[in-house]
């Protein structure tokens, strides 16, 4: 019997899950997926927003001017990863100047730092700002972090904390019991005093088997992206159009790590897990970032990608415990800005909703912090050369094109809600992130999980269950 | 009379060889820009020959197979059945270069020998 | 900090006959770095035959080939430091590597010499639309597992990219018992050797779709499907020519690109045609002292010309050590009509060598007319059937023209 269990181990998921190991609680995060940060987590734009652009009096205004400004305790609690590159939107003409006009009384109001700049003077900061840009409205503080980096180290803090995490654990259905809830899964039931509903796309479903209208449904968008390496420097700011109905536009996003995103699409779609890219979704991000972009060094594309946003019919998230039952909690329809707003989310279910009929008693024995792992680029030369003569694995490079070691390799294997997958390495120390995309590691990376975690490499799998790499052996 | 267009293997030039073919019986052989194209043209257009290679089990090595290779090139219609033959080898390092890892292949007088030396792991 | 008179970046083809080339010319302090566990490169995975009929008038496999040349490196003592990453290297030609046994060392050298080769280009480069399953590799990868750990990756298969690498993995995976549905190629003329075409694909009745692409891919764990489509002259694809094929496997061999990274960072002046450094007449890139070769120069057809290029490369680096040449005055080598790059891409005017480009043509020719001309004069021509992108071309410039030299120098070819 648990106190709490939360569904879905996303950004939000897993910041709930930190936040609510520090208290006296019996815990379990589920997931139907076979790691943590699969969905609308790992395939973002990756950026904290500040908070300007949701709408006076929404949810989403409240939670992201609250959770941008978390993000950077956090960040050095957990040893993530944040880079404050700051933001420009980017306004071409008189009409498009009106908008930002209101971006920055909004801005003002809600005491974000921001400043007006010329499109000259942008464009001597950005030189490859279009033409076409007539004005810029800059946010200094805006940062970008590794979504999937915070959400495995919230997830790492929780279950070091006594927190139970549940893979390729799909919630079927949930029947209510006299103190609270009964979930079937696919690996057997799981018995809980609170549910909360942080699944995602997946949100809407899972609702539905409590109660018949939750007042939501899940209308998900797909965005596409690019990714450029990083030996091209394109950007130093995020650049954004100024918001128009699809949301905030397409983008070009400096990522912690020195590459470029540029994208999203925002395109409705039917199914709740259609991630494919298409034609018309690049050709779009293409057409769409000439607006505010030139000299975009497509050469440099290394990856294509698409996401899906987990949006509400709502336009607005939908956080708060539902009326026909008692004790089942939603933080649903969490799309942009909704990776800026989680620690806010997580903070409002606690304070908010959960307080008013559970005792939130502290675990005097809870560690809220994570040391961040061993990363070698980040060392000194002496340093590195202490860690090799301890361990000559961190001097074996694995992944020549983002320079990582077997060491780091296995430490992300054996860490806690470590890597047993070929993209879960990936998401953690990043081999396969590079130029080559994995065509010169991936064999090697398969050879070092069949070894750390003694089975076949038949066994390995790229993602999910049952994305097998490898057939059969060859004799 | 039959006539057969052929793409010359033995090098990358690539050349278009055309045959001139009574029964078995090669005529005539143009297109070639070496004598090695016509040995091939008229070799291909009987009984095609090719090398094979491919890589057997190799115990205690540094890799778990190890490549090998025809030392002369067997019949093309023979290729299946050498593929099982190969199949059926195990061999433990150490290894060296050339080493015969099968000793006439199917009776085609090719030997299956080690592409590469493998020292024990 | 260690100082060598030269230090060798890869150690592969490329690499090893560079080494034995700089010792058989008097340069006896060589540095040999190579990242993966044993010398050869890529050679070891390429375990068909067909290598060294220029080098050794014998066709040689992949392995056979590397044995040959480790063998005469280790005979000449040459230092091969296997396990070694590069990781960084400036315009002072300091190297910095990595290894288990030393860390990280920073040495110096007089020369370095860049034989780095190169990598595949991924899916992410090609835009192919669709799910993101297992069951996608780089044909190379696929070869890796298949020639070196002994896995096969699949047993329905499909092969975007005509590049060699794709069909030579046709023939080994239908050899394996896999079948192989079909190789699509976006451009209207195969971008691998004729006797690959013929040895790998007709000798198995696997088909060649030219001017097809792979326009859609199924599959939410392992793919499942692929959708094919014919292209139009534009490259796009037409809507209607749809074929679907259910595959397990999707091998990409859609083109190698040289690994520039280092070069990059020493600030090296790269060609935007080869992606390859810029050199001259020496192999000498634009900063002094730092050499490439191989297919981190540009991308070759054959290993034989790898390992002349790389013992040429030797040689210009045993010729700027001597101090012989000045670098007064530079003339440009660059690609005209129906050329898609020339190497080098600059000759020193004091050069007093025969130089051999080598150039790739933009698309096939029946009857090439080749002509070299140097400003507006026209120093040869020639004749030559049967020219194609795949196939790697070469042409002298000989030391009576280098006297004749009046300018920049172009090379173009046309439909005779």
């Amino acid at each position: 019997m648990y106190d709490i269990v939360i569904i879905g181990a996303g950004i939000v998921g897993t910041m709930l899950a930190r936040d609510l190991s520090g208290y006296r609680l019996r815990l379990a995060l589920v997931d139907r997926e076979n790691d943590i940060a699969n969905g609308a987590t790992m395939a973002n734009s990756a950026i904290i927003h500040t908070g300007y652009d949701p709408e006076d009096g929404t949810m989403k205004a409240r939670m992201n001017v609250r959770g941008a400004r978390m993000y950077e305790k956090i960040c050095q609690d957990l040893g993530c990863l944040r880079k404050v590159v700051g933001a420009y939107v980017a306004a071409c003409g008189e009409d498009e100047e009106k908008t930002l006009a209101v971006l920055k009384q909004r801005a003002d109001e809600r005491e974000i730092e921001n400043v007006y700049l010329s499109g000259d003077e942008a464009r001597s900061q950005e030189p490859n700002l279009g033409d076409e840009v007539t004005k810029v409205l800059s946010f200094p503080t805006t940062a970008v972090v590794y979504p999937w980096e915070i959400a495995i180290a919230c997830a790492e803090t929780a279950v070091n904390n006594g927190a139970d995490l549940m893979l390729n654990t799909e919630v079927r259905d949930i029947a209510r019991t006299e103190n609270g809830y009964i979930l079937h899964t696919d690996h057997g039931d799981v018995e809980t005093r609170y549910v909360i509903d942080a699944a995602g796309t997946g949100a809407g479903k899972i609702a539905r088997m409590v109660c018949e209208d939750p007042g939501f449904t899940i209308q998900p968008r797909k965005g596409e992206y690019f990714v450029l390496d990083h030996q091209v420097e394109y950007v130093k700011h995020i650049v954004f159009p100024v918001p128009g109905v699809k949301g905030k536009g397409v983008l070009a996003v400096p990522t912690v790590y020195g590459n470029t995103l540029l994208g999203p699409t925002s395109d409705p779609v039917q199914a709740l897990d259609d991630t494919s890219t298409t034609f018309k979704g690049l050709d779009s991000v293409r057409a769409d970032l000439n607006k505010t972009m030139k000299n975009v060094p497509y050469r440099y594309v290394i990856r294509n990608f698409a996401g899906l946003r987990p949006s509400g019919s709502t336009h607005d998230f939908v956080i708060r415990e539902c009326e026909e039952a008692p004790g089942f909690i939603f933080a649903a329809c969490v799309e942009s800005p909704g990776l800026a707003s989680a620690p806010a989310i997580s903070e409002y279910i606690i304070n908010e909703i959960l307080s008013r009929s559970l005792t939130l008693e502290k675990d005097p024995d809870a560690v809220m912090t994570r040391k961040r792992p061993l990363v070698m680029a980040e060392l000194t030369d002496e340093e590195r050369a202490e860690v090799i003569r301890e361990n000559p694995a961190y001097g074996r490079i694995i992944c020549r094109c983002e320079q990582i070691s077997e060491g780091e390799i296995v430490d992300a294997i054996h860490r806690t809600c470590g890597a047993h997958t070929v993209k879960g390495v990936k998401k953690r120390v990043r081999p396969g992130m590079g130029r080559c995309q994995g065509g010169f590691c991936e064999p090697r990376v398969l050879d070092i999980l069949a070894r750390e975690l003694g089975v076949s490499p038949l066994d390995i799998v790229l993602d999910s269950k049952a994305s097998r790499i490898l057939e059969s052996e060859n004799r | 009379m039959e006539e057969k267009e052929l793409i010359c293997v033995n090098c990358p030039m690539g050349c278009r060889v055309r045959v001139q073919l009574e029964g078995n019986t090669v005529i005539s052989v143009t297109g070639n820009q070496c004598p090695r194209g016509k040995k091939y043209a008229e070799q291909e257009s009987i009984c095609p020959m090719r090398i094979l290679t491919s890589t057997v089990t190799v115990e205690n090595g540094q890799h778990r197979v190890l490549p090998v290779i025809t030392s002369a090139e067997i019949p093309l219609s023979m290729m299946e059945d050498a593929m099982k033959e190969i199949r059926k080898v195990s061999v433990r390092a150490p290894i060296t270069m050339d080493q015969v890892i099968i000793h006439d292949l199917l009776g085609t007088g090719a030997d299956v020998i080690a592409s590469r030396s493998m020292a024990e792991r | 900090m260690r100082h060598y008179q030269a230090v060798i970046i890869g150690g592969g083809s490329a690499g090893l006959s560079a080494a034995v080339t700089l010792k058989e010319n008097g340069i006896e302090d060589i540095l040999v770095l190579e990242k993966d566990a044993e010398a050869g490169g890529i050679l070891q995975q390429c375990i068909h035959n067909g290598f060294g009929l220029q080098t050794f008038k014998e066709q040689l496999s992949g392995p056979a080939y590397a044995e040959r040349f480790i063998r005469k490196a280790e005979e000449l003592n040459v230092s091969v430091l296997c396990g070694t990453m590069v990781t960084g290297l400036n315009d002072r030609r300091e190297v910095t590597y990595v290894n288990p046994e030393e860390g990280y060392v920073t040495v110096s050298a007089d020369v370095v010499i860049l034989a780095v080769g190169c990598y595949e280009r991924s899916r992410g480069a090609v835009e192919i639309p669709g799910e993101r399953p297992a069951g996608i590799y780089t044909a190379g990868q696929a070869q890796r597992y298949l020639n070196i750990d002994g896995y096969l990756t699949g047993k329905n298969v499909f092969i975007l990219g005509s590049g060699d690498i794709g069909l030579i993995m046709a023939r080994r995976m239908t050899l394996e018992g896999a079948k192989v549905y079909g190789v699509a190629e976006l451009m209207p003329y195969s971008n691998g050797l004729p006797r690959n075409i013929k040895q790998c694909l007709e000798d198995f009745g696997i088909p060649l779709y030219l001017s097809h692409t792979v326009t859609h891919v199924y599959g939410k764990d392992r793919l499942e499907r692929i959708e094919v489509s014919k292209v139009g002259k534009d490259l796009k694809p037409i809507p209607g020519t749809e074929m679907y094929f259910d595959v397990d496997t999707l091998l990409l061999s859609v083109g190698l690109i040289p690994e520039n990274h280092l070069a990059d960072e020493a600030g090296i002046l790269m060609d935007v045609r080869t992606k390859g450094p810029v050199v001259d007449d020496n192999y000498m890139t634009s900063v002094p002292g730092i050499f490439a070769c191989g297919n981190g120069l540009h991308v070759h057809d054959l290993v034989d010309f790898v390992t002349l290029e790389a013992a040429r490369s030797a040689l210009g680096a045993v010729r700027w050590l001597k101090g012989t040449q000045t670098a007064d005055k530079v003339y440009k080598a660059s690609a005209g009509q129906g050329v898609s790059y020339v190497v080098p891409g600059r000759i020193n005017a004091s050069c007093d060598h025969r130089v051999d480009f080598f150039f790739r043509v933009r698309q096939n020719f029946e009857t090439a007319q080749i002509t070299m001309k140097s400003g507006d004069k026209v120093l040869r021509t020639l004749k030559k059937k049967k020219l194609m992108p795949s196939v790697m071309e070469q042409l002298p410039l000989t030391e009576k023209m280098l006297g004749e030299l009046e300018g920049d120098i172009t090379i173009e070819v046309t439909e005779a």
